[in-house]
């Protein structure tokens, strides 16, 4: 590992240790002037914070935001570093609907101010990362947002005490030395390390964090890029034109996100470099793990690719010249070029640094380096009350939804908001009570505009928990799935009587690096193949118990969760459009009729009246609307549509001879409709 | 008279005879001909019936005699001796020798010798004549040229051993009557063939012999009495069923379905089979096959195959569970095309809600445009726009809360639809009442005055009583209420008002609290603080002392006064006394109320004989679904006025004055004594059952189970959910067993005819998306 390297990692800690190293020293005056205490400390003035920041200031609670840089959102003043957020910054849907909107702005934070909405502060649909730091400081100042600005937090420890909320408080060292006390600490300071790998040769590698962005510096240059990610390619692309080639090496194939249906995989927009490639000008992409690579610098100042082991068998002081390269045995290895630039461009890593050990936030696993340890409530496993939020959150679904990114973190942010107001102020999560009548609209409803489902599918979904006898149910939105086992602590509602759990979801084995999305028969269009679904539609679970924890753990494989007693998949809409009478709500309320046990149809006043008069028991719409004096009267024209349709009788002529005695008999007859049908079957049942 | 198809007038003989379907199905018999029962059973053809013996038997008279058994039927063909061995009759009663069997009739031929002279041997040759027997008891004798093939001897032998079963009718009227009498208790199979003995009959008579106890069949030649029923094609033979059965009202007419395959005994079986699946909506919606034999010889003949199969597919591919059984979503999509004259209403927007709300006294209707309720509902909210449109002060909007949610969360709607009234910047006030144009309407002229009016002198005091006050609103509420309070009674006051709020919309309440106010108290007999009620209709006003009471207590005094003593119940009305949890007395009457019965009730309310129960009457010229419930009561429409008491909130049992006695005061008296005496018994318990799923849902758990069976692992699961269901209701359990094998097959069929249909509204789909 070359020295300035090192120097840039070790830098800044050796920074903060004398900073920590400070209160320890000074213990007295420290003590007297004690530190100050916050119920919530929040890290990080970036999206993830200051959208915490926002539902605790709206919550009225007690809480501080720290900031080093003196405005949000610092990471944006520099990255990405061609300046084109590829967010999309959809301005026009052709709806109204706000919250459907949403579903299309991947921007936005969440308020109750429409004036900050994305769509205000640019027009582009790749927005400029600068209208970004624009947005999140509006959006700071506007809500008055408690931000402590320059203020780095320089070393995080515990303190146990039993009467905190937590069984200890989190100490907050910051870089004058004040110490700030918490109950809750909430880490939101994202991904601000740069990956680095280490082979031979790494310090002749420019990083994508101080490359240069002018693509008059790449002019007739042979360049090679490490990595496969957006950064690599927006590298490429801002370059692709000037330079003689670009090679990209990275160790796995390309991951493109519309087949992935991962959006943090590479965009479309991004992609200029595949299509160079595969036309075969020049460009192209290589796969090895970098980690058996050693790049060398021959005289000219011109870097050549070899093998690490090569290195290490040859003498490690000799001139570069003299070093095997690989095409000295294989004359037509691909990368036997000369390259001029050498560009890393390996992503980030969560900044462990500040953490005390005690805090357990890395503790080995497959994130253990990019992200620290977490559960699916977001909450660290190793201390209780430190929550991770934002992109840092990412591990929880990572490769698989949006919770990295911004239209997927402002909703899992809003989870956590509501377990912390449960868990520390006895405000139980949000529901709307209905009667059952209302269940299918409230699905329906929800399914056609719900962002937080749409956005965080597989992560987010809405819990419908049924009150006793199925009479009425509670509506929950936007609950942590994976949390399902521990939903009445989290939630302080009941799951005594079963529950439906809405989610969204791809299609099983669709979605995939090497998937072909566009293969002919990939869309389904009939409701008896809607399980068959490829593209995201809602899927409904009912269970009849709360699944145990185990349940959850070891579901089965591909499984988002545990098995259900049944599952009902709306089928997947080209329009994202769930509302048609036959194709989506019918079959909805059919599968919800049979968890139920129950009818869920409609009926107009008359046939209540007609079933009150007529049955001991009345369905559940009649109960509800009906008998409470709010029953739907209909108009002529309905009323006729139901005669014709057969549905509805029409009484009036009941009973009456047909005034053209022997003709037409046949087509005379009148229909006995499902009133009278019901009532005959429930006659049998006596 | 009969038309009996003659030899010559059937050319082709020989094609039918290869036609003909009784070669496809053996009937076997149980025991003997006259006492078979349903319990026959069909044998796939593939089944040889091995037969001892299959020719014709020769025999002399006396031996025929001795061979003829009690109660077995025989054949006999009486020839002389010396006629040709061979003739073309000899040939088609030979054929018939197995048919015949089958159904247990023995068939002979017997030699006439000199000897043995018989009285059934004729005199000539050309008289020769064949005889059909029962034990040795002669039904009927045929000459030989009726029965001039094997359709026209089977035919004619089942014709005459049957004629208990099947019967021949020539009018229209016969039929009418038939079916009269049938009504309630029989199905009936009804036929016109061209002829006796064409190949048809025979079938009809093939079918009879199996279904003849369980249907009654009736046979016709008659063109006109076809024509009658409506079919214009009279050169084939055609079988009706007349759902009879099922068909309570005796003015009904039996529903009538045609089968429309041509008549062979495979087709009839596979028909009747058809119509004794349950009757569920129109067309014949589902065919069941309950046999699991007729299943397997109709996969295994291919007699009948293609012309079996279009029909089979059309049946079989109405999957109830895609057909809407919502009414209201069903009526709502019918009418999506029409054009509603929406601007008659002011359509709110999250920019510009608050302002209008602010500047006007508005009614808002908050709907979501994709649920079928509130569509419902907006037309009612159009109709009631068109009778206000220019006389209302009342701003009349909507918010299609499909596109403004937040708005929508924002004034606490989160079910659709709502309605609140938006007045003078005060608290929305939520509309509760029906929803439906007159019920609004009434709400929205009420809400025109203050709740309760000021009223400041005794002269505007009675004018208000009087109803001459609010002349224009009088007919939205029909008791006028008028608090009567001392100036210095500030508390009795603010209950007062506090309920009149309370009640704004569904009563126009006043307040009187001059000084005066003695003038009011004392005329009406009224002890302060003291409410008046008017009901101008009857022209009454009667006075409520109101000490102490609380809001709550006035509320409940004023909605029990609005309570009428006797009302015409409505559909509207109803839920209101069904609060009251008493059992109703009904009279159902036809028209308005007989005066007679009706002061036979209002007497016995007066004298209290009628506290336990509510009365009321209900019109069927205002109510017409009064004659659902009166079919529910008695299966069909009986005389009326009747009067019938229903226990609705204690066991559902319905009981009927006795239609022969007189509505009279000392008769209804005693009845309702002898009812509570539980004397009298019900006609009917009304159903307690809960309201279960219409249809069943589409099982994907099972269908992900069974595509990828990767999971075995979970099987458990699934089975503790199957047997949680069985042990729910078994009858529903039945149910949906029964169609979950039929869903299976459904698909594989429905997809592949539906293929190429799929194949291009998909590529349809998703290409528009490239473009």
């Amino acid at each position: 590992m070359g020295l300035s390297a090192v120097a840039r990692l070790w830098g800044p800690l050796g920074l903060l240790l004398t900073f920590a190293l400070h209160p320890a020293l000074c213990l007295g005056p420290v003590q007297t002037s004690a530190p100050r205490y916050r119920d919530y400390c929040v890290l990080g003035a970036g999206p993830a914070g200051l959208q915490m920041a926002y539902f605790l200031q709206r919550a009225g609670r007690n809480y501080a935001v720290f900031e080093r840089a003196p405005r949000p959102g610092s990471f944006f003043t520099r990255y990405p570093r061609h300046r084109k957020l590829i967010s999309i910054n959809k301005r026009h849907t052709g709806k109204a609907n706000a919250e459907f909107n949403l579903r299309h702005d991947w921007n936005s934070l969440l308020s109750h101010d429409p004036r900050l909405l994305f769509r205000h502060y640019s027009r582009a649909y790749f927005p400029d990362a600068g209208d970004m730091v624009r947005y999140l400081g509006d959006f700071a100042d506007r809500l008055g947002l408690h931000v402590l600005y320059n203020t780095t937090i320089a070393h995080v420890t515990l303190d146990k005490d039993p009467q905190a909320w937590n069984g200890h408080y989190f100490i907050l060292t910051d870089q004058m030395g004040h110490a700030h006390r918490c109950s809750v600490l909430l880490v939101a300071t994202g991904l601000s390390v740069p990956n680095q790998v280490d082979f031979p040769g790494s310090e002749y590698v420019e990083g994508y964090e101080s490359v240069s962005v002018d693509p008059k510096d790449f002019e007739g240059q042979n360049v090679l890029i490490l990595g496969r990610g957006n950064s690599a390619f927006e590298t490429a692309e801002n370059i692709l034109g000037v330079t003689n080639f670009i090679h990209m090496l990275s160790r796995s194939r390309v991951r493109l996100s519309w087949a992935t249906h991962y959006v943090g995989d590479l965009r479309a927009i991004n992609n200029g470099l595949l299509d160079t490639y595969q036309l075969k000008s020049l460009d192209g992409l290589l796969e090895s793990d970098l980690t058996d690579l050693a790049v060398v610098k021959d005289r000219e100042g011109k870097f050549h690719i070899t093998l690490k082991f090569f290195l290490e068998e040859g003498n490690q002081s000799a001139d570069a010249d003299a070093i095997t390269l690989p095409q000295d045995d294989n004359d037509n290895f691909a990368m036997r070029v000369a390259y001029d630039r050498v560009i890393r461009c390996l992503g980030w890593n969560f900044d462990f640094s500040i953490f005390n050990k005690s805090l357990r936030l890395s503790s080995g696993g497959e994130f253990s380096k990019k992200y620290p340890l977490v559960k699916a409530s977001y909450e660290s496993k190793g201390s209780r009350g430190l929550f991770v939020l934002g992109t840092a959150s990412h591990s929880v679904d990572y490769r698989k939804s949006a919770g990295g990114f911004i239209h997927g973190f402002r909703y899992t942010v809003r989870a956590v908001h509501r377990l912390l107001e449960q868990r520390h102020h006895d405000v139980a999560w949000p529901s709307t009570e209905h009667p059952i009548s209302q269940l299918t609209s409230s699905i329906v409803r929800r399914v056609n505009e719900a962002s937080g489902l749409y956005q965080m599918f597989g992560v987010l979904a809405d819990i419908v928990l049924l009150k006793e006898n199925t009479t009425a149910f509670e509506y929950l939105e936007e609950f942590p799935m994976q949390m399902l086992a521990q939903l009445e602590t989290i939630t302080g509602r009941k799951a005594r009587h079963g529950l439906f759990v809405i989610n969204m979801e791809y299609g099983r084995n669709f979605s995939g690096p090497d998937k072909d999305v566009f293969f002919y028969d990939r869309s389904v269009g009939h409701t008896e193949d809607a399980w068959q679904s490829n593209f995201l539609h809602p899927v409904i679970y009912y269970y009849r118990h709360l699944p145990t924890e185990q349940e959850v753990r070891f579901r089965p494989a591909h499984w988002a969760l545990p098995r259900p007693t049944a599952i009902h998949h709306i089928v997947e809409d080209f329009l994202t459009d769930w509302t048609a009478p036959v194709g989506h709500i019918l079959p909805l309320r059919r599968f919800l009729e049979n968890c139920l046990d129950t009818d869920l149809r409609s009926f107009y006043a008359e046939s209540c009246f007609l079933f009150a008069l007529t049955h001991q028991k009345l369905p559940p719409f009649c109960q509800q609307g009906y008998l409470r004096t709010q029953g739907l009267v209909g108009t002529e024209s309905l009323r006729r549509h139901g005669v014709e349709s057969g549905l509805l009788r029409d009484y009036a002529t009941v009973g009456r001879r047909h005034e053209d005695g022997g003709r037409g008999l046949l087509g005379g007859f009148q229909a006995p409709g499902p009133p009278v049908q019901a009532l005959d079957s429930n006659k049998e049942e006596l | 008279m009969q038309r009996i198809a003659w030899k010559q007038q059937n050319h082709s003989t020989e094609q039918n005879r290869h036609k003909s379907p009784a070669h496809g199905l053996q009937l076997m018999m149980s025991s003997s001909f006259n006492k078979f029962r349903v319990g026959i059973s069909f044998v796939m053809m593939s089944i040889f019936y091995k037969s001892a013996v299959d020719s014709l038997s020769e025999l002399s008279p006396q031996k025929y005699f001795s061979t003829l058994q009690p109660g077995k039927a025989s054949l006999a063909y009486f020839c002389q001796a010396d006629s040709p061995r061979t003739s073309i009759f000899l040939e088609e009663l030979n054929e018939a020798v197995k048919p015949l069997q089958d159904y247990g009739i023995s068939v002979a031929k017997v030699n006439c010798v000199k000897e043995e002279t018989s009285r059934y041997c004729g005199k000539e040759k050309d008289l020769m004549k064949a005889y059909l027997f029962r034990g040795n008891i002669l039904l009927r004798e045929f000459p030989t040229d009726t029965l001039f093939d094997v359709n026209a001897i089977v035919a004619h032998v089942l014709f005459a051993l049957l004629f208990n079963e099947v019967k021949y009718i020539t009018t229209l009227e016969d039929l009418q009557n038939i079916e009269n009498a049938l009504k309630g208790k029989a199905n009936i199979a009804f036929s016109y063939v061209r002829a006796i003995g064409t190949p048809e009959h025979r079938a009809v008579m093939e079918a009879a012999f199996v279904y003849g106890t369980t249907y009654k069949f009736f046979l016709t030649t008659e063109t006109a009495l076809l024509e009658s029923i409506g079919t214009e094609d009279i050169e084939n033979a055609h079988l009706y069923f007349f759902h009879c059965k099922q068909v309570l009202d005796l003015t009904e007419q039996c529903r009538r379905t045609l089968m429309e395959w041509p008549l062979t005994t495979l087709n009839i079986h596979r028909f009747i089979k058809t119509m004794e699946a349950p009757l569920v909506g129109v067309p014949v919606e589902f065919l069941v096959l309950h046999d699991v034999d007729l299943i397997i010889s109709r996969v295994e003949s291919n007699m009948h195959d293609e012309e079996i199969q279009e029909d089979e597919d059309e049946d079989m591919e109405s999957p109830d569970m895609d057909i809407q059984d919502d009414e209201v979503a069903e009526t709502v999509y019918r009418d999506r095309k029409r054009r509603l004259p929406l601007e008659l209403t002011v359509e709110l927007t999250e920019e510009t809600f608050n302002e209008t709300v602010v500047a006007s006294d508005s009614i808002v209707l908050f709907y979501a445009g994709w649920q079928a309720v509130s569509m419902a509902f907006l037309q009612s909210y159009i109709d009631l726009a068109i009778k206000l449109k220019g006389t209302s002060t009342m701003l009349l909007t909507r918010v299609n809360c499909a596109d403004w949610s937040d708005l929508c969360a924002k004034q606490n709607v989160t079910e659709f639809p709502v309605v609140k009234m938006y007045k003078e910047g005060k608290n929305p006030v939520s509309y509760t009442g029906m929803l439906g144009t007159e019920d609004l309407l009434k709400f929205i002229q009420l809400n025109r005055i203050s709740c309760p009016v000021n009223i400041t002198s005794v002269q505007e005091a009675e004018e208000y009583l009087s109803g001459e006050l609010y002349k224009d609103l009088i007919s939205y509420s029909s008791v006028l209420v008028l608090g009567l309070f001392s100036p210095n009674m500030t508390t009795a006051k603010e209950d007062f008002t506090e309920a009149g709020n309370y009640l704004k919309g569904c009563v126009i309440t006043g307040i009187y609290s001059e000084e005066d106010v003695l003038i009011l108290s004392n005329k009406y007999a009224a002890t302060l603080p003291a409410l008046l009620l008017a009901r101008h209709k009857e022209g009454k006003i009667e006075s409520i002392p109101l000490a102490n009471s609380h809001a709550q207590d006035i509320v409940q005094i004023i909605t029990n006064a609005l309570l009428e003593t006797f009302p015409e119940i409505t559909v509207e009305n109803l839920p209101i006394y069904l609060r009251l949890q008493k059992p109703l007395l009904i009279l159902f009457s036809d028209g308005s109320i007989n005066p007679q019965c009706k002061k036979a009730i209002l007497t016995l309310v007066k004298e209290k004989h009628l506290d336990s129960l509510t009365p009321c009457w209900l019109n069927l010229k205002n109510t017409p679904v009064g004659r659902g419930i009166l079919q529910a009561y008695f299966n069909t429409l009986p005389p009326l006025p009747l009067l019938v008491v229903v226990s609705l909130h204690s066991g559902g049992q319905v009981f009927a004055f006795p239609s022969d006695q007189a509505i009279t005061e000392q008769n209804l008296l005693l009845w309702l004594k002898k009812l509570e005496a539980g004397l009298e018994s019900h006609i009917t318990i009304l159903p307690a059952g809960e309201w279960k799923p219409p249809l069943p849902a589409y099982d994907f758990l099972s269908m992900m189970d069974a595509a990828g069976s990767q999971q075995p692992t979970r099987r458990e699961a699934l089975c503790t959910k199957e047997m949680d269901a069985q042990e729910n209701d078994k009858k529903h359990e039945d149910k949906s067993a029964s169609r979950k094998e039929p869903i299976e097959t459904l698909r594989i069929k429905h997809w592949n005819r539906s293929n190429w249909f799929k194949e291009g509204e998909k590529s349809f789909r998703h290409d528009n998306k490239e473009l």
